[in-house]
């Protein structure tokens, strides 16, 4: 498993989502509150690309007439069918066992440590100062 | 950084010669200016679309998205899901190598408006742009004839108006109309059909001023999604029961938007109620279910997505593979992608006669 510098994590400020490539598969990096999680970005449904998808929180009720809504921003709906996922760990809420895509590792790297690594950034210069978003895949 | 989403290959797996048959192209209402009379297009800025509904300037309900659209078929140009055919031409036409699409244009349409003649203005206007922003210049693009159902008269002097036009493939009626499909008043519409040659499409969806169910209108927009399916049931039931198909031999009726997995069910209730009461409806000569395997096409979308893929094969059986039409919906949210819409354990000839060969045959495509 190969660790990959995706993208500096000044690009990907809270709430904020990224599409990168990583061993050319299209996987999507969400900040939650400074949180960094990604997940491969093909919706295992019918394949929508979860990046263009909105998120929003879990909906959920005790009983007919009682809702909750909790975790704000933790779960991205598919731009198509509006499956919801929760982005830190890629399961469906409707069919958890089956229907999840899959979670990569993620940690945010200071460039000092990263430019003398084995760590590879193709498109954007990494420097000493800054820190980046290292995807394992 | 340039993100290649979606993988080339995927779309060759589909390489059939697809036919969609059921396309949604937006039309502008700033469009309708040029096809509308001085009169109509005061009247429609003035009054504007009154269908037979509660709910006279806009939807009754939000439907899940904006526009009711996927969420990444809003063109990078600009403008609404639909308005823009380069970019239907690369999210859809060319990405799936379709052969051919069939546009049926939703609202604005004036389908199924209070005012009968400011509905038969509409559908002649909404025909016009169909030629004039589509398929003059896109050849894969078949357009429908809209037709204002509930102004017989009008519908059927349209459909003269457009017949023998290689640009319109059928006529377009939508599923909530305010008497039963099969009642005497729309007859004219299916006799000129007839002549024209032309199938008549039934998309789900319109305004009939009727609530959805038998029991009043549903809480919930899901309740609506379902509820389109027996709203098809009803259509087929009232066009077999009043006798529609011993008068026009010739009739071809597609649902579209409806899915089909009930299909079977109704064909075999419609059948034992017919055995048993075949002299409630004399002129009704034959099982109802051999008028449904005569007369009826269904298309696939919104694809039914059984836990075990054969049962949803058996229904496809039971309707007949040569009865079954791909259907993607773009760009609305229940979009099916044809790459995986299909059961997987199809045969090569099963998924060519659904994603091509029955559409073709159907509506006379080369």
């Amino acid at each position: 498993m190969a660790r990959h510098v995706v993208a500096p994590a000044g690009d990907i400020p809270p709430g904020a989502r990224k599409l990168v490539q990583v061993n050319g598969r299209a996987v999507v990096v969400f900040n939650l509150g400074g949180e960094f999680f990604a997940l491969n970005n093909r919706c295992p449904h019918r394949g929508g690309s979860l990046c263009d998808g909105v998120t929003t929180g879990l909906i959920q009720s005790s009983e007919p007439g009682h809702y909750q809504y909790s975790r704000r921003g933790e779960i991205i709906r598919c731009p198509w069918h509006s499956w919801e996922f929760d982005i830190r760990t890629g399961q469906s809420w409707c069919d958890p066992g089956k229907v999840k895509t899959r979670r990569y590792q993620v940690t945010v790297e200071q460039g000092a440590m990263l430019v003398e690594g084995p760590y590879k950034a193709e498109t954007f210069p990494v420097s000493i100062e800054n820190e980046y978003v290292v995807v394992e895949a | 950084m340039n993100i290649e989403v979606r993988q080339p290959s995927r779309a060759t797996k589909t390489r059939y010669g697809i036919v969609d048959c059921d396309i949604h192209p937006k039309l502008l209402i700033e469009d309708y200016r040029k096809h509308l009379s001085n009169q109509w297009w005061s009247y429609l800025q003035t009054y504007g679309i009154r269908p037979r509904h509660g709910f006279t300037k806009a939807y009754p309900m939000p439907k899940i998205t904006p526009q009711a659209a996927r969420r990444d078929a809003w063109p990078p140009d600009g403008g609404l899901p639909g308005s823009d055919l380069g970019f239907l031409r690369e999210q859809l036409l060319d990405l799936y190598h379709m052969d051919y699409g069939i546009l049926n244009p939703l609202q604005p349409t004036g389908q199924g408006d209070q005012n009968p003649e400011f509905s038969a203005a509409m559908a002649f206007a909404a025909n016009e742009q169909q030629l004039e922003r589509w398929t003059s210049h896109e050849k894969r693009l078949k357009a429908s004839v809209v037709v204002p159902y509930e102004n017989p008269e009008a519908s059927t002097a349209e459909i003269k108006r457009r017949a023998g036009s290689k640009d319109f493939a059928q006529v377009f009626m939508l599923s909530r109309t305010a008497e039963a499909h099969g009642r005497r008043r729309y007859w004219p519409i299916y006799e000129a059909a007839v002549e024209a040659g032309l199938p008549v499409g039934i998309h789900v969806f319109g305004y009939s001023g009727w609530s959805m169910t038998n029991s009043g209108w549903p809480s919930f927009y899901i309740e609506e999604m379902t509820e389109h399916a027996t709203g098809q049931q009803a259509v087929v039931a009232s066009m077999i029961f009043e006798g529609l198909f011993e008068q026009y031999r010739d009739l071809k009726v597609v649902l579209i938007e409806s899915g089909f997995g009930w299909l079977p069910a109704l064909g075999w209730r419609l059948d034992k109620h017919w055995e048993r009461m075949r002299d409630d409806v004399p002129h009704v000569k034959r099982p109802p279910s051999e008028y449904i395997r005569e007369h009826f096409w269904v298309s696939t979308q919104p694809m039914e997505e059984a836990e075990e893929p054969e049962h949803v094969i058996d229904a496809m059986r039971w309707i007949g593979f040569d009865r079954i039409l791909f259907a993607s919906d773009y760009p609305h949210w229940d979009f099916d992608d044809p790459v995986l819409a299909l059961p997987p354990s199809l045969t090569e000839e099963q998924r060519r006669m659904i994603y091509s060969d029955n559409a073709k045959k159907l509506y006379g495509l080369a």
